[in-house]
């Protein structure tokens, strides 16, 4: 395996919300589409979301939302990336995130928003196209 | 149940029809697969016959609703005296618009209140603490006060409705919130009724609003129990609640199982405290989910009566029968919604509100079709509560007690959950109890390997879920969605600014004062709660008193 | 020198994760980086955490980070966990269990996968190690993989080393892998208000006392209880760690180690690197398929094969 760049993945549940299905599911389908996973765990605040993409060196930060602060917390997430030099971290978010929200998340940054139902096989090759090379 | 000798005919005659006709059909059309299993994963046999439940025995397997061991149901004429309670879950905003979506629901016929709280109110911050950003209002009602209580319940009376708050770890305040509201109406507390979640042990597995550490936490949950007990005996003081597990990706015998187990653990914390098994027995309540998978769900909440009566009697000693029934509020399984075509919601809830109707429930939530989408409109709430009037008014569900007892598959069912469910508290047991099993991460990895498992299967088309993997199709995408006010924060932080400049500052803080000494103690904390809250204490300061003393919680988490 | 170099020796913690994540993926320059980080290194004491599964090592890591804190020392941790053998991907769970830590400025953890290496850490684990050194960690934790293979490689990065063990587990001295015995300078007895802690601490004390008196060593590695999740016993634990660091440097013993630590290092980095060209090599002129041809056939052996070719590029070796 030597010489070969992995993508690491850092999923975080920012805010309050505790429902963390479908976060941890995509931890583990993202381990096994060979990515390195961090699992952050609930309660994650946009400073220390951002404090570990720093320290991980992530390459994609997965969010996650079901309690209808995606508007607040994924733009915040971006923009405190992107103040620490983060500019080519893909970011990506899911959860239950009305349509109409989309368009203006995807203005502050957010790569691509994933509703119920997705496939994760669909997720996995988003993130393998659009990830940063290097 | 069944003669000797006519089981080994059936049982031949079985085997010939399967040899020969079944075979036969086969061969010419093969069966749609070759496994065939219940969204739980639970094989289901082509046929059931009587040689399915050769052991069957009525009188101790099932006996008379109302009755040891409650298969059949907890009361002896279950929906022919009443409909089981319809309540529909609701909170959003202010106090004064969710009183005035309550006060909607009563005019349409909803029978029962429940409150939803915002993610702040339920994890003990005030809306203008920093960790309420974005939060305030959005999934639930913000409470900070005793005044929001008041316009909550604005011209509701409190002895006439009962009222389910879904609140766990501040559940102590906010009942004592409710009381002294009632308290102002001329209520005395002992015609108030209703429940509190008060459930930690599944926030801790899986729904993630845990404050403080098991122990204190557990302390709160018994002391709340010990003062209704003595105090407000109308009052459920827990809802163990296998829901929350259900959605979180559990199988039906798992959330059958896990809820069993975090009952075992509050009726141990309870009489380690020294209560009488019988004097909070009765109180206890459970809250349960409902799948589509109308048979298997009928099984669960057959099995789980069951299977909780015996613990009850032979386990904990209980000899009252009310210690022994498990009465459950059920609500229609959020997860089962789909975002895609929602009006197939409509569709499922009904399904799921068949299942609970023969499955014996105490009380009842539809689901909103637009759930998967945002929070409910008012159209579609009403939807959900009209479905539930059909299936009593209409569908003759109601009229018989427990009407799919003796079906050959029903009961190998029941059979089989309740198998599961003793193999899993065997387990529990021998690993030093639920605590344990939860501190190890046990029970989370159970749940999750079962969700994966789903996931996959969806992935795969092994299991189809119209809509989403099967039937699709292209749909302009949604309007007319329930959105919460973005500026709801800053109503909130001013309202609680003019609430703070207002009150006796003295009786304020003598009121926290005595709450931390007497937290110290072994001493009931409710009496001083109610007085802090009318002291004109908020959530937050309140649960902020005990973080000082107990420290937060930072479980592990498992992946 | 090198910018991102320059950056992490002046204290860019984004440089650091960027020159960690080359490291880690064995860029083809960071040998390069490796080379000039080298002089500033040796500062840090290295404390390594090892334990069976469920013995509780990342809580006590972030407790022993809280701790160290509270002395104004500075933390970088490295948490290591295995990578699936079948997809190569990783679930890198250590890190939530650092909740006081993360979010403090002062520490800097980064989860790393072995990526197929066995050992208990990745094979750059200690080049890691000597970033976060370079960088101006005064103590940097490594907590090891922990799925019960032979945990040694613990033993050439770290200069203290704590094996956790807890009650409940089947972990007693007589279930302990020969070696462990060898690699602990300290043993923390974690989960000791659960039932058979007491027992489990007498027998490792036990067999402690009697591996000393046969070996006469100087250093008797302490046991030592702790309720990592309730807090309770780490700031023994660390003093003990302390103990042990000062005895390195008292006793002289921490030269000897560290010499033999460069020896060990230089002789493999030197194994790594003829094996690497020599390969390349033979590989590169052609002729390897047909002696493969030949040894499928029955034609040649692989063992004559190998000390002929090695005969060619190494005609001295004889």
């Amino acid at each position: 395996m030597a010489g070969k760049k992995r993508i690491k993945v850092i999923m975080a549940k920012p805010g309050l919300d505790g429902h963390d299905r479908g976060a941890k599911l995509l931890a583990r389908v993202f381990a096994e589409a060979g990515m390195e996973v961090v699992y952050t765990g609930l309660r994650q605040t946009p400073e220390l979301i951002v404090d570990t993409a720093l320290q991980e060196d992530a390459d994609v930060v997965g969010l996650s939302s079901l309690s209808g602060v995606h508007n607040y917390f994924f733009p915040r997430v971006v923009e405190l990336l992107r103040g620490k030099g983060l500019d080519d971290v893909l970011v990506v978010g899911g959860g239950i995130i009305p349509e109409e929200d989309v368009p203006g998340l995807k203005d502050s940054g957010v790569a691509a928003i994933f509703g119920p139902g997705t496939r994760t096989e669909d997720i996995v090759k988003f993130i393998e196209k659009e990830v940063r090379t290097q | 149940m069944f003669d000797k000798d006519k089981l080994t005919a059936i049982k031949a005659e079985k085997d010939q029809w399967d040899c020969g006709p079944v075979e036969k059909a086969c061969a010419k059309f093969p069966e749609r697969k070759t496994t065939f299993t219940t969204i739980s994963g639970e094989e289901v046999d082509r046929l059931y016959t009587p040689s399915n439940v050769a052991d069957f025995d009525y009188q101790s397997k099932l006996g008379f609703p109302g009755e040891y061991p409650f298969t059949r149901g907890v009361q002896p004429t279950m929906y022919r005296g009443r409909y089981w309670t319809m309540r529909q879950y609701a909170g959003f905003g202010t106090a004064r618009e969710t009183n005035e979506r309550y006060r909607y629901l009563l005019e349409q016929g909803q029978t029962g209140l429940s409150v939803a709280f915002d993610l702040p109110t339920q994890t003990g911050y005030d809306s203008d603490h920093t960790f309420a950003m974005g939060e305030v209002g959005k999934v639930g009602v913000a409470i900070d006060s005793i005044d929001d209580m008041k316009v909550l319940f604005d011209q509701i009376p409190l002895d006439k409705v009962t009222t389910s708050m879904t609140i766990n770890a501040p559940a102590t305040v906010l009942l004592a919130m409710y009381l002294a509201v009632a308290e102002e109406q001329g209520v005395p507390y002992s015609n108030v009724g209703g429940t509190v979640q008060n459930d930690i042990l599944k926030e801790i597995v899986c729904r993630g609003l845990y404050i403080y550490p098991p122990k204190p936490s557990m302390r709160l949950t018994v002391d709340l129990i010990k003062f209704c007990y003595e105090q407000v005996p109308k009052w459920n003081t827990i809802s163990i609640s296998g829901y929350h597990i259900r959605e979180a990706g559990s199988t039906a015998a798992q959330e059958m199982a896990f809820t069993i187990a975090n009952g075992i653990t509050y009726v141990q914390s309870c009489m380690d405290r020294g209560m009488e098994v019988d004097s909070f027995g009765p109180r206890l309540s459970f809250f349960y989910n409902a799948f589509t998978n109308v048979l298997e769900e009928v099984a669960k909440f057959r099995a789980g009566r069951r299977y909780w009566a015996r613990i009850m009697k032979e386990r904990f000693g209980a000899k009252n029968p009310r210690s022994m029934m498990m009465r459950y509020h059920v609500q229609t399984g959020g997860v089962t919604l789909t975002a895609q075509q929602p009006l197939n919601n409509v569709i499922r809830v009904a399904l799921q509100t068949l299942a609970t109707a023969y499955g014996g429930a105490q009380s009842l939530h539809t689901n909103s079709y637009d759930e998967a989408l945002c929070l409910p409109t008012e159209e579609a709430v009403t939807v959900a509560l009209r479905t539930q009037q059909v299936v009593a008014e209409e569908s003759g569900a109601a009229d018989t007690i427990d009407p799919l007892a003796g079906s050959y598959y029903v009961e190998a069912m029941t059979d089989r959950i309740e198998e599961e469910i003793d193999n899993y508290i065997t387990k529990i047991d021998a690993m030093g109890g639920t605590l344990k099993a939860i501190e190890d991460g046990y029970i989370q990895k159970e749940i999750q390997e079962s969700a994966y498992r789903f996931q996959k299967e969806i992935e795969s088309n092994d299991r189809i879920y119209v809509g989403i993997n099967k039937y699709t199709m292209e749909e302009p995408s949604p309007t007319n969605l329930l959105k919460v006010d973005p500026k709801q924060r800053e109503i909130e932080t001013e309202k609680l600014e003019q609430f703070r400049a207002r009150r006796d500052h003295k009786a304020w803080k003598a009121a926290l004062d005595k709450l931390d000494e007497v937290s110290r103690t072994d001493e009931n904390v409710m009496p001083t709660v109610v007085e802090a809250v009318k002291a004109r204490a908020t959530v937050g300061e309140i649960c902020d008193v005990w973080r000082n003393i107990w420290g937060e919680y930072r479980p592990k988490e498992f992946v | 020198m090198n910018k991102l170099v320059t950056e992490v020796l002046q204290g860019s913690v984004r440089a650091m994760a960027r020159l960690i994540t080359l490291v880690e993926n064995e860029d083809p320059c960071s040998l390069e980086y490796l080379g000039a980080i080298y002089p500033h290194t040796g500062n840090a004491h290295v404390l390594g955490i090892t334990g069976s599964p469920g013995t509780g090592k990342s809580t006590l890591t972030d407790r022993i980070t809280t701790a160290l804190r509270r002395r104004a020392q500075s933390v970088g941790i490295i948490a290591v966990d295995p990578s699936s053998p079948f997809t190569g991907g990783a679930l890198l769970g250590d890190r939530i269990r650092m909740q006081r830590a993360s979010g403090d400025s002062e520490v800097f953890i980064r989860s790393m996968a072995t990526r197929g290496n066995l050992g208990g850490l990745a094979r750059t684990t200690a080049d890691v190690v000597k970033i976060m050194d370079a960088f101006g960690k005064d103590w940097i934790i490594v907590e090891t993989v922990g799925v019960g293979q032979d945990e040694v490689d613990i033993v050439r990065t770290a200069d203290t080393t704590i094996v956790v063990l807890a009650p409940g587990l089947g972990d007693t001295i007589q279930s302990m892998k020969a070696g462990v015995m060898e690699i602990a300078d300290l043993y923390a007895v974690n989960k000791a208000d659960r039932s058979g802690a007491e027992a489990l601490l007498t027998e490792v004390k036990l067999r402690v006392e009697q591996d000393a008196e046969i070996k006469k060593t100087l250093w008797q590695a302490p046991v030592l209880k702790t309720v990592a999740l309730d807090d309770q016993g780490t700031e023994s634990l660390l003093d003990a760690v302390v103990s042990h660091r000062n005895f390195l440097k008292q006793s002289g013993n921490f030269e000897i180690v560290r010499r033999e630590k460069a020896r060990e290092e230089t002789l493999s980095l030197l194994k790594e690197e003829i094996s690497r060209t020599m390969v390349e090599k033979i590989l590169g002129n052609g002729r390897f398929e047909a002696l493969i041809d030949d040894i499928v056939a029955f034609r040649k052996d692989p063992y004559t094969s190998v000390q002929e070719i090695v005969g060619t590029i190494f005609p001295d070796s004889e």
